[in-house]
């Protein structure tokens, strides 16, 4: 395979062509947060948390290195104050929409972003799409996908009825970075159940659990407890 | 059904005889019947005068042509009297009577010619008026000699020489040279010179096919410039495309049009159709071995399609999502097959180039940015329309000599260039010469043309945040940064609009927005910040006074503005009649009151006073 030279954090290196800048900043050891990336699923590009710096001077910019091809010739910063700058407004927004996630709470911790400063939100999803990719490219059942754009951005099953190619595999919720579609039992508001913390799920001690749990009615976890 | 022509020497005697059949003195009746002519009442302009021209039986001695906009919106719908050049604005259908009558006579009525607004006097030509003086129309000009409907009518006025001059060359790299002589520069927005474009087209590998689009999703609110030329001239885009084709070896051409414009789908769908019956689109054209076929794709109306890697995911039938480049579209496009994206007004101009040669077309405008450029001029100015003007005009130009300057009292304050992703350039820099460098560097781009024009009455706080609530809708969603950063930037200026903002978060928001503009993946995210740093850069003023006095100093935001009433009532009670909520109190003949507690600041009471006593403060 054609070799590709580079420079990164200016140190001269080779890699293979096709190789992702992520790929070729991970392989020699330089860290690089990511959310919507993941081993074995297509690079998207959607998190931004994976920008590096490419080119120089005035033709310097922030690129996406999941999605960024390795170039002959280029020169590459993976932690620049441009490049930890916006991670940390990222990481920043992602907190400030996402508070609950733990992923996200500890990349921030890591970033040294101890506060957010916009309005707070809950929300649990961040539209990353490795649930989408999982679905497609691993599951081949595509039965999830966006809908919508910008501020109604969404995913799910067209029309939000329980998909046919469906086969209830939980892949969608096993690659979850911010582990979204957790068991939350018929209390919205108590969005952490715990359950993969002490792997016993609260619903267990209540009398009806039919229709209220999470997608893969019945729930799995209760399921277990109840045979064991 | 026209014949086919099956060669070069066909084509030329058609034209020939298409010129030579038409007698030019026949007094003719113009009539725009753009989609803005038609909304202004172009459709019963041209019922009365069908009805007149066949009830006075002059059928034969006056003829009656439907062209597509002319951009004089300020005066539609009008009428244009060929070939002394006459015009007559806004145009009542009962008038029509008389100017049919006039036409026959050879006379002009003088009491429906525009005036001018100074010295208030006549203005017959159109080549005359004060908007038309300073503008190089070189596309534009070209929509009112012919009806977009009818191929033989482009033809006559010249069209398709050029691709037959080409196809009679003979050598495709010489097409690419010509157009690379000419400098000619994307008019989508970006600037990226066409020639290098097609020349890296060129040199792709062509067994799989390579693809040519015109991108007509035109997008920018206040921007039609695209529209009128699709409208009016869709032959142009068709000669364009094939000249393009035949310099870079592409063998299928897609027109992207957005399908809010029904009126340029249909006349685009027709050119289409017309040019295969005569032999200019399809298998070998002109009887030569060059074969090449266009074909049409409605888009579906989001913004972000315009953006080129989202906009071939889109004719791919996919959700259009803007992709990584590299690969370039000229490298992987539709359906992986190399493929080069141009602007409407980029197609429009090469059948130009190609028939003036590249050297007359580079004469225009200025050393890196030849040609002239067609603006969408609209906002509080007096003559709104179309301007097409050489590159390098200066600001001022425009919105004084052409526009008139300012349409109220108010005196003008800012422009706003290149639509959401585009940035205002404040009155003092109105020396600055357009083109897409200075541009860039004054913090807007050039964007696809629209230009919006801002007096003191527009708060540049409400401006940044109408911006901002279109571009969190339109945004595709993929990037994080872009999608939530939009919305933050919007909560934040919404905030500071009502007056609860903080200076803190005006910090924030500078800070956000050099981020959103750093990290987003595609064009539409890079410049989305743009009306928020430009607002920023020229008239922070602003926003700290709607945060530290909570005031807004163009009475625009409701929040921060009270309606009163001076001494200068007389109690005339049109104020009382008009308000919605019953807000306002006062016997006849006295000083009126608005109750602050009702008052929902909708602005009718001032719309309706005459004696300037509603003040905003």
């Amino acid at each position: 395979m054609p070799e590709i030279g580079l420079t990164i954090n200016g140190l001269p290196v080779t890699v293979d062509e096709g190789t992702t800048l992520l790929e070729a900043v991970r392989f020699l050891g330089w860290p690089i947060p990511t959310l919507c990336y993941m081993d074995g699923l297509s690079p998207y590009g959607a998190c931004r948390l994976c920008v590096v710096e490419i080119g120089e001077g005035a033709e310097a910019r922030l690129v996406s290195s999941c999605t960024y091809p390795a170039q002959e010739g280029l020169k590459v910063r993976t932690a620049s104050e441009r490049v930890l700058r916006a991670r940390r407004m990222t990481l920043e927004l992602l907190l400030a929409s996402c508070p609950q996630s733990k992923t996200i709470q500890d990349l921030a911790a890591a970033h040294g972003v101890r506060q957010q400063r916009f309005k707070q939100e809950y929300e649990d999803c961040i539209l990353c799409g490795r649930c989408v990719r999982m679905c497609e490219e691993q599951m081949m059942a595509k039965a999830i996908g966006f809908r919508n754009r910008g501020e109604n951005r969404s995913i799910g099953t067209p029309f939000d009825i329980k998909s046919d190619v469906c086969r209830l595999c939980g892949a969608c919720m096993y690659v979850c970075p911010t582990c979204q579609l957790r068991c939350t039992y018929n209390e919205p508001e108590r969005a952490i159940c715990g359950a993969c913390a002490n792997l016993t799920p609260p619903c267990i001690d209540k009398e009806q659990f039919n229709d209220m749990m999470c997608y893969m009615s019945p729930c799995v976890a209760c399921e277990i407890e109840k045979e064991g | 059904m026209r014949e086919k022509l099956n060669s070069i020497d066909h084509f030329e005697a058609l034209q020939d005889r298409l010129v030579s059949e038409w007698d030019r003195d026949v007094p003719t009746i113009v009539i725009p019947a753009g989609t803005c002519g038609r909304a202004a009442g172009a459709d019963e302009l041209i019922h009365a005068t069908q009805q007149e021209i066949t009830s006075r039986k002059l059928d034969g001695r006056i003829r009656l042509r439907i062209t597509g906009c002319h951009g004089l919106c300020e005066m539609e719908p009008c009428v244009l009297i060929e070939p002394e050049g006459t015009i007559y604005p806004k145009i009542d259908p009962t008038e029509m009577a008389r100017i049919v009558e006039a036409v026959a006579r050879g006379e002009v009525l003088e009491d429906l010619l525009s005036q001018d607004p100074e010295t208030g006097a006549r203005i017959q030509k159109q080549k005359d008026l004060p908007f038309l003086k300073k503008q190089v129309r070189t596309i534009l000009g070209r929509n009112e000699m012919l009806d977009p409907m009818r191929i033989e009518d482009y033809v006559r006025s010249g069209g398709y020489s050029a691709m037959a001059k080409v196809l009679a060359r003979g050598a495709p790299a010489a097409v690419v040279e010509d157009v690379k002589a000419s400098g000619l520069r994307g008019r989508g927005g970006a600037g990226f010179p066409t020639g290098r474009k097609w020349e890296l087209l060129a040199k792709q590998p062509s067994d799989g096919g390579k693809f040519l689009v015109c991108n007509a999703d035109e997008g920018d609110p206040g921007a039609y410039m695209d529209r009128s030329v699709l409208e009016g001239n869709p032959h142009s885009i068709v000669e364009g495309m094939i000249i393009g084709a035949y310099g870079t070896g592409a063998t299928e051409g897609v027109i992207y049009v957005r399908n809010e414009y029904p009126l340029a789908v249909e006349h685009a769908d027709i050119a289409l159709q017309q040019a295969r019956e005569l032999g200019l689109l399809g298998e070998h054209i002109l009887g030569t071995d060059f074969c090449f076929d266009i074909s049409l794709v409605r888009g579906a109306g989001a913004f972000v399609c315009g953006e080129e890697t989202a906009l071939i995911r889109s004719i791919e039938g996919k959700i259009g999502e803007p992709r990584q480049r590299p690969p370039f579209p000229v490298e992987k496009g539709i359906d992986n097959k190399p493929t080069a994206i141009n602007n409407v007004e980029t197609w429009a101009n090469i059948p130009i180039i190609i028939a003036q040669g590249a050297q007359q077309f580079a004469e225009i405008g200025t050393a890196n940015n030849s040609g002239t450029k067609v603006f969408s001029l609209v906002g509080k100015i007096r003559n709104t329309g179309l301007v097409e003007v050489p590159m390098g005009t200066t600001i001022r130009e425009i919105v004084h000599d052409i526009g008139g300057g300012p349409a109220g009292n108010a005196r003008i304050k800012a422009v706003q260039t290149g639509g959401p992703s585009g940035g205002c350039i404040p009155a003092e820099m109105f020396d600055l010469p357009i083109d897409y460098d200075s541009l860039v560097e004054a913090g807007s781009i050039m964007g696809s043309g629209g230009m919006i024009v801002m007096d003191e009455d527009t708060c540049m706080v409400d401006v940044a945040r109408y911006f901002m609530n279109f571009l969190k809708d339109e945004s595709c969603g993929k990037c994080f940064t872009c999608r939530k950063g939009t919305q933050r930037m919007y909560e934040i200026l919404d905030d500071i609009a009502k007056g609860s903002g903080t200076l803190e978060q005006l910090d924030l928001l500078e800070e956000l927005a050099h981020v959103v503009k750093d990290t987003a993946m595609c064009g539409l995210g890079q410049t989305a910040p743009n009306p928020v740093l430009s607002t920023l850069r020229y008239f922070r003023d602003e926003y700290v006074e709607h945060i530290r006095k909570r005031r807004c100093p163009a009475g625009v935001c409701k929040e921060l503005i009270t309606y009163s009433i001076n001494e200068n009532c007389v109690g005339c009670q049109a104020c009382v009649r008009a308000c919605p909520v019953g807000a306002v109190k006062g016997r006849e003949k006295e000083q009126h009151s608005i109750d602050a507690e009702k008052c929902i600041k909708c602005g009718l009471c001032r719309n309706v006073c005459k004696f300037e006593a509603v003040d905003v403060t």
